[in-house]
């Protein structure tokens, strides 16, 4: 059913408003279910046996002493996956990162696992488990591996992208580029340059909720999940592709969920939790350590990036050229190229190119990480033009919006934009109260801003109205951040009823048709529009039921505030039917009422962002603390505000810490030495000044309420905003992340010297 | 006939061109004629492809009509966080 999209001045009852969450009481209470709260009766307790090694080829795998060790009930290695991906290099990378096959790729690599009665057992079972490995040369850094010294990690992949096609096999596995004009010309026009290469280093998401599930497959074939994850489908789909399982015969159901940002919408350690659970028969739980978490799920890459952007005295970008290295870990991956489509998005530039260089190491294979790519991209870009700024002589905020992306601008990445809202969080920008404010002494103010893409994808939506007329709706899509709020609110909207008379549940991958992750920021985006559609069939069917009722044609009924209406005078004289006692009739009018919707989410619309900081700097230590902090982020329509709000808060948070403090580290022996929260340091409430946001609206037109998805794009300026500040605060320039005190001590030192 | 965008990755396959001609109707048409054309997109297409119509872009819907005189992109499907 096509949606009608015509939102102009469109006046809200609910939208707009601030009810709470239906999880909220569950989760301050403790009730609510994570992953490792779900418990089956004579569950096993399963353990993984991982490398200790970055890089070598497994001789031999002994299990056999760890098979006689009373308790234990199955042991797996990849001998029990057997490769059924037919060819399909994706899926085969992925069963390889679940469990190596002839070598270990990476320190924490899964080699073998265990399931047995208890957590002492299985501990003693992977002590009796002997791997032979053969050590092989090793590299962990991104521009390292690119040197034609690196040991080549596979001995199968050929640089894609260039021609002539490469002969000999590298770390480099993909080349791309964007742009448009002639950057060689646009650099001859530009009276300043500024070039540099920045770094990033690796960061974890940080969700406090570590991977876990239960798996239990009967003999009979079929099996059931329960897994905290980002997208139950989809791990189903990937689950059974690769024990060959028929996708029907696995349910999966997902709990709540303790964060994800991204990391959850791989699979890690479930195929392992079924192949044993199929092996004891008996259901198994795999939860994952903090360690584990850190070395062996899905972090982001680190990058290294040369940036040039030259200008007119005036501030007219002439010319920009970036050239982006990101790492997949690893296997071959293309977050590289993610960072270029988005590198330069915010601005208008006649002459641009941005070069993507995917690189592949011996770390674990990297994963999506909010607005992935993006950060790193616009810790570049925003620094460098920060810096050009400074050269010029011009406000830093004046040059964006004298250079920004608007409508009709060709972007950086090929099309040409519709209405967009860089230009306006620009100017959000420079008339707030926090850009005028007085700073004290070693602080310094900087801004940035960000894009990011957002999408839809594959979504469906049950509503079903219950004898009393309150609403209960399915949906396909994890709640990450208060979507089933926003959901319900777009039910009670459509349907003109209280947001408490609707009831928002994730149901299992076996009570609703498949769904795409939530990823993308397109929860609230594309279940919201699910939603909207089937409130409107359920509307359709309540205005046929009231018909009945009243023996007048169905077109003869409007619905107006949670009611069923005679269209007009004509239709005759009848008193509105309220939801509740057309519910109530609903068994002698045609049954059960209820309205459903199925679609692809297309035209979710690009989002930007501009953030302002404000640091503090001890030049003794090279500490930084973060005194104030603004988000500025169009949301198209923000449904239900406070939880728009906290994902540019979290978005912010995430973004403080990777730009300060955190950092993979890995040891000369390719193995990571800071796998745990007390050496690698998110930042806590107390680091963190109360970040202000500010909710701009420019409808998205392809959405009935005109949504954008607002999750990611607040991770994007954070890097860049808190490098400007760092750099007008103490005058260093910092070219790589995270800006840590014996970094930036280091930057203070060589400065006076 | 449509005017088809490529970014850098795909511009090898087609001999370094900026651009290819296409005649479809809509983005299902589209991707079987470049598959026909240039067997080198097929792992490409496998992969995903998302394509830009007038500034819309479009990962799923592969009934979308190429208007003519669209301005067409082909893009990576980006995945999210």
């Amino acid at each position: 059913m096509p949606l009608d999209t015509n939102f102009t001045n469109q006046k809200f009852k609910q939208v707009g408003t601030r009810p709470l969450r239906p999880d909220g009481v569950d989760k301050v209470t403790g009730r609510a279910k994570y992953g490792a709260d779900y418990n089956a009766p004579g569950q096993l307790i399963a353990l993984v046996l991982r490398s200790p090694h970055a890089h070598a080829k497994i001789k031999k795998i002994d299990t056999s002493k760890a098979e006689k060790l009373p308790g234990v009930k199955a042991i797996i290695t990849s001998a029990d996956l057997p490769d059924l991906t037919g060819g399909d290099r994706g899926m085969r990378d992925m069963l390889e990162n679940c469990m190596a096959r002839k070598k270990v790729l990476y320190d924490g690599h899964a080699v073998a696992a265990v399931a047995a009665i208890d957590q002492t057992t299985a501990r003693k079972a992977l002590k009796l488990i002997q791997v032979d490995y053969e050590i092989l040369p090793h590299v962990t850094d991104v521009d390292e591996a690119l040197k034609p010294s690196a040991p080549v990690i596979h001995n199968d992949i050929f640089t894609e992208g260039v021609e002539p096609k490469p002969t000999k096999p590298s770390n480099n596995n993909k080349r791309a580029s964007f742009g448009h004009g002639d950057i060689a010309q646009g650099f001859k026009d530009a009276d300043i340059i500024v070039e540099h290469t920045y770094k990033t280093e690796q960061t974890h998401q940080g969700y406090i909720e570590p991977h876990a599930c239960v798996a239990n497959v009967s003999p009979d074939g079929q099996g059931e999940l329960w897994v905290c994850t980002q997208g139950h489908f989809v791990y189903r789909n990937q689950c059974a592709a690769l024990l060959g399982m028929d996708i029907s015969k696995l349910r999966v159901t997902a709990s709540e969920i303790g964060g994800g940002f991204g990391g959850k919408t791989h699979i890690w350690a479930e195929p392992l939790a079924l192949a044993l659970s199929r092996k004891a028969n008996r259901p198994v739980k795999l939860t994952m350590s903090r360690e584990e978490v850190f070395r062996c799920s899905g972090p982001t890459s680190s990058t290294s990036i040369d940036m040039k952007i030259g200008a007119k005295r005036d501030g007219t970008i002439t010319a920009a050229h970036g050239v982006l290295r990101y790492h997949g870990g690893a296997f071959p991956a293309t977050w590289a190229e993610f960072g270029a489509m988005t590198a330069f998005a915010c601005y208008d530039l006649k002459n641009v190119k941005s070069e993507s260089i995917e690189v592949i190491v011996n770390r674990p294979k990297t994963a999506a990480y909010r607005a992935p790519s993006a950060p790193m991209a616009a810790f570049a870009v925003e620094s460098a033009v920060d810096e050009l700024a400074k050269k010029i002589g011009m406000d830093p905020v004046e040059l964006r919006i004298k250079n920004a992306a608007k409508q009709g601008t060709q972007s950086s990445y090929g099309p040409v934009y519709g209405p967009i809202g860089i230009g306006a969080t620009l100017e959000a920008a420079k008339n707030h109260p926090h850009m005028k404010a007085p700073l004290g002494k070693n602080q310094g103010r900087g801004m940035a801003c960000g894009f990011w893409f957002n999408f839809g994808g594959q979504t469906c939506a049950d509503l079903n109205v219950t004898p009393d007329g309150t609403v209960t709706l399915a949906v396909g899509t994890i709640d990450v951040g208060g979507s089933r709020a926003s959901i319900g609110l777009m039910a009670a909207e459509e349907l003109g009823i209280p947001y408490e008379n609707v009831r928002v549940v994730v149901a299992d991958t076996s009570s609703l048709g498949h769904n795409d992750m939530t990823d993308g920021s397109r929860g609230t985006f594309s279940t919201g529009l699910a939603t909207i559609a089937a409130a409107r069939n359920a509307i359709k069917v309540l205005c046929a039921r009231a018909a009945k009722m009243w023996d007048i044609p169905e077109d003869a009924v409007i619905w107006e505030d949670g009611h069923a209406k005679p269209a007009g005078t004509n239709a005759g004289n009848f008193p509105p039917l309220s939801i509740k006692e057309i519910a109530a009739a609903a068994g002698n009018t045609g049954g059960p009422i209820a309205g459903h919707n199925e679609l692809v989410a297309d035209g979710a619309g690009v989002s930007f962002a501009t953030h302002i900081c404000d640091i503090e700097v001890d030049p003794e230590t090279g500490r930084s603390t973060v005194k104030r902090y603004t988000v500025i982020q169009d949301a198209g329509k923000a449904i239900h505000p406070s939880y728009v709000e906290g994902q540019y808060q979290g978005g912010a948070a995430q973004g403080i810490g990777w730009a300060l403090n955190e950092e993979y580290i890995y040891g000369k022996d390719g193995r990571l030495q800071n796998a745990g929260f007390l050496d690698y340091r998110i930042p806590v409430c107390s680091d963190l000044p109360f970040i202000d946001t500010m909710i701009l609206e420019i409808p998205n037109p392809n959405h009935p309420y005109g949504v954008r998805g607002v999750g990611e794009t607040s991770i994007v300026p954070p890097l860049a905003a808190i490098a400007n500040a760092m750099s007008n605060a103490v005058g260093v320039r910092m070219t790589h992340i995270p800006m840590s005190p014996p970094r930036v001590l280091k930057a203070i030192s060589n400065r006076k010297h | 006939m449509a005017e088809v965008h490529l970014w850098g990755a795909l511009r090898p396959i087609v001999g370094g061109a900026l651009s290819v001609s296409v005649e479809a109707k809509n983005i299902r048409e589209l991707f079987k004629v470049l598959a026909e054309q240039y067997p080198a997109f097929e792992p490409h297409l496998q992969r995903g492809i998302a394509v830009s119509i007038n500034g819309k872009i479009y990962r799923d819907t592969w009934d979308q009509a190429l208007p003519p005189d669209a301005e067409i992109y082909l893009l990576p499907r980006i995945p999210g966080g």
